[in-house]
């Protein structure tokens, strides 16, 4: 099936990478690619909060935190 | 003060925009409102090498010109306006070399501005420290800018910077960035006819910001807004278009400027303390002993100055009693003024040693992994990740904290951070507490370290923050939400304190709060005292007629006549009328009369209670003894000779103050921030009715 394939950044576990392909929100997009986060950019998960929620994301240089959800509008290559 | 060249400093948050701003302009500098809206503005001067004279102005923070908040709206609309007190001759961008790409965006936005602009690149030493090798000459000349590598840490390279900045040109030099012209071309156009500018971008700014920008007509909105419609403008689709050409410019420039290691030091480094102080058991430990220690460092630091302080308002009460002659201007003086004084300048070093640790947790990045650990907690009570800074800043003073809540994007959010912020005990609720458990809690140390009356403290505040979120929690019913929550931030490097801003914050703060809450306390201390003093009618008359009979000259001796001639006189006075007055109300929390008085007053701000006893104890007293407040209090007697303030009165009487909105600026804060009297109205209300209820819970429970 076809959305078996696509995988979003919500789905990394702590210290595995991908590159962003596109974003499901344009809404959230637009403050998310301000922000270095962009199609294009690889990303790592440097942590998760202690209560599972939100993640810590290394992209562009430095440490972005966004919560789960935000994360599953990005998807990865 | 008129300067010869007006300069702005733009950057991102965390990027050393106001030590680079403290570094300018030194102790040169004052802090007040852009016109129309409640965003600190600060500005200070420079003295530039060529003799002449610089006014800076510090911009807030943000990572774009398309503002996420009320605070970052005020960039674009001071960047652009022309010919104001505040447009800029020249923008100092000021930019983080350990982290160019993302800061070189904002970097485009204001050059394509066609201001005048030099880059300050900051933290050039972690940079080198950390692998990353920046050609700064290359770099320059891609751009078209002065570049000036500084460290506004070290002060290194603030001379350079000086220097740049007076041989700034008058005109913009800098190559253009992307194609502005591309992403809307016919809008654009249009738009440049309407507001008869030339620049592309100004204009495409203008479409996507015309709505709250105060500098255009209504008309010329209206008129934007049309063009917008007639030429099908998105403005999502162009924010995102515009930030992707942006990146792939800067990606061009960093090219062949910029090399960086793979994972830089100084990022690793930080790591390693994450993984601590975000750790899922320590994380939380850490955060509430941190919490702990900063109540106890408070109260036990705080001790020794303050009773010096105390000491010497009783030296100065007695030396200008025995100085003075006697009568109602001395006593006004003495017993109205002085007494309010002290009860002021007696919590400077509370204040100032709170506002150390707040502004020590804000600068070393910490404040941000308090966020990022609590967002999931926070949301489930109808908060959000940000709302902790207000609350945790709420123990300073809610008024900041409620300008604070800006930076949460989120609508329905931030209402609910608004309302429940001043439940958090604040400093002005500090001395009432260290007051009344000082009257009745035993200093005794509990397991091995812990003060008996730190832990009270200590209660007393977990209280607050229990009932803030409690209450934020049945709010998350009530509200209806306008829009989506966002929780997108930067986790910024861990650093080290700057002392100086620490020092600073402490100065700026302690003097705040005197010279604010000082009035209202001083104003209200002789109010008080000519309310105290005098009584309606005669009733004065009458009772010094009534105790020169002379069989109370033989019954009684001189010393106790005069107690109970001027206990008499303040019952009666207009005060004790007002009290007596309510006294009906508040009897069923345990509080007399007296206590009424100070109630009331203390819907000024709650801190005016001390001052408040301190005068109605001294108009009750005998006029030779001055005690400190404790020991006035402590002496209070009820008629039946029982001591007033026993366990239970003291502790209804802070849950009192724990709940009640008894704060004035805090209430036309939340006005201001809401534009709307709905919402402190309701604020006032609820929070009385809690401090009644728990007032009479505590006192009954207590009895």
């Amino acid at each position: 099936m076809f959305k078996f394939t696509q995988m979003t950044l919500s789905q990394l576990e702590v210290g595995e990478t991908g590159i962003v392909k596109e974003f499901t929100d344009l809404e959230m997009s637009v403050k998310l690619m301000e922000m270095g986060c962009l199609p294009g950019e690889e990303v790592r998960v440097s942590r998760i909060a202690p209560l599972g929620d939100p993640i810590a994301i290394h992209v562009s240089g430095y440490q972005l935190s966004l919560r789960k959800f935000e994360a599953s509008t990005i998807i990865l290559q | 003060m008129k300067a010869d060249i007006r300069v702005a400093l733009v950057g991102n948050p965390n990027t050393g925009k106001s030590t680079l701003f403290n570094a300018l302009t030194g102790l040169n500098q004052k802090i007040g409102n852009f016109p129309g809206v409640t965003v600190d503005k600060k500005i200070g001067y420079s003295q530039l090498p060529d003799g002449r004279s610089a006014e800076i102005i510090d911009l807030p923070g943000t990572y774009s010109l398309y503002p996420k908040s009320r605070d970052e709206s005020i960039v674009f609309s001071v960047l652009a306006e022309k010919a104001t007190e505040l447009t800029p001759d020249l923008v100092v961008v000021i930019l983080d070399a350990t982290n160019l790409k993302r800061n070189l965006l904002l970097y485009t936005q204001v050059a394509d501005l066609k201001i005048p602009v030099i880059i300050a690149l900051n933290m050039i030493d972690l940079a080198k420290k950390g692998g990353v090798v920046i050609n700064i000459d290359l770099l320059a000349k891609k751009l078209g800018v002065p570049v000036i590598p500084i460290s506004a840490r070290k002060l290194d390279g603030i001379a350079n910077l000086k220097a740049a900045i007076s041989f700034a040109n008058k005109f913009a030099l800098q190559e253009g960035s992307i194609d502005v012209k591309a992403i809307a071309p016919d809008l654009i156009d249009s738009i440049c006819k309407e507001i008869d500018t030339e620049n592309p971008y100004f204009a495409l700014q203008l479409a996507h910001q015309h709505e709250t920008l105060k500098f255009l007509t209504p008309a010329q909105s209206d008129r934007i807004e049309e063009l917008e419609k007639e030429h099908s403008f998105h403005s999502q689709k162009a924010q995102a278009t515009e930030t992707i050409a942006r990146y792939n410019y800067i990606n061009d420039v960093l090219y062949d400027t910029v090399k960086t290691p793979v994972t830089a030091q100084d990022e690793s480094h930080s790591n390693k303390i994450d993984k601590v102080l975000t750790h899922r058991v320590f994380g939380f430990v850490i955060f509430m002993g941190i919490l702990l220690f900063m109540f106890q460092s408070i109260f036990a630091w705080s001790a020794y100055p303050m009773s010096l302080i105390e000491d010497l308002f009783v030296l100065i009460q007695r030396g200008l009693r025995d100085a003075l002659p006697t009568g109602p201007l001395t006593d006004l003086l003495i017993d109205g003024v002085v007494a309010g004084l002290s009860g002021v300048l007696v919590f400077i070093p509370q204040i100032a040693i709170l506002f150390a640790f707040i502004s020590i947790l804000e600068d070393t990045g910490y404040m941000a992994r308090v966020t990022f650990m609590m967002d999931k907690i926070m949301r489930k009570v109808g908060l959000n990740g940000k709302s902790v800074v207000p609350l945790i800043g709420g123990f300073a003073c809610a008024v900041p904290s409620i300008m604070s809540t800006r930076t949460i994007e989120n609508w329905k959010d931030r209402m609910i951070t608004i309302m429940v912020t001043p439940l958090v005990a604040c400093s002005a609720r500090l001395p009432v507490y260290t007051l009344l458990i000082a009257l009745v809690v035993p200093s005794r140390n509990v397991w091995w370290i812990f003060n008996l009356q730190g832990l009270a403290l200590t209660g007393m505040y977990v209280l607050s923050l229990v009932s803030a979120v409690i209450v934020a929690w049945v709010m998350k019913f009530i509200l209806k939400s306008r829009e989506r929550g966002y929780f997108i931030m930067e986790l910024p490097v861990y650093r080290m304190p700057r002392w100086n801003n620490v020092l600073f914050s402490m100065y700026e703060r302690a003097k705040t709060f005197v010279l604010e809450a000082g009035k209202v306390i001083i104003a209200v201390s002789i109010i008080l005292w000519v309310l105290s003093s005098y009584g309606p009618g005669d009733r004065f008359k009458n009772i010094e007629t009534k105790y020169s009979q002379p069989q109370y000259a033989q019954s009684m001796k001189p010393h106790s006549l005069a107690r109970v001639i001027s206990t008499e006189k303040l019952e009666n006075s207009y005060a004790g009328v007002l009290g007596h007055t309510i006294e009906p109300v508040i009897r069923p929390l345990g509080f007399d009369w007296k206590i009424g008085i100070a109630l009331i007053t203390s819907f000024a701000a709650r801190e005016v209670f001390v001052g408040t006893m301190a005068t109605i104890y001294s108009v009750d007293g005998d006029a030779d003894r001055i005690d400190s407040v404790q020991q006035k209090m402590r002496n209070a007697k009820n008629p039946d000779g029982s001591p007033v303030f026993t366990l239970a009165v003291a502790f209804s009487l802070m849950m009192f103050y724990a709940f009640a909105m008894q704060c004035a600026s805090t209430v036309a804060v939340v006005y201001r921030e809401t534009k709307d009297w709905r919402w402190p109205a309701t604020q006032f209300v609820y929070m009385t009715l809690l401090a009644y209820g728990a007032a009479f819970l505590v006192y009954n429970l207590l009895k």
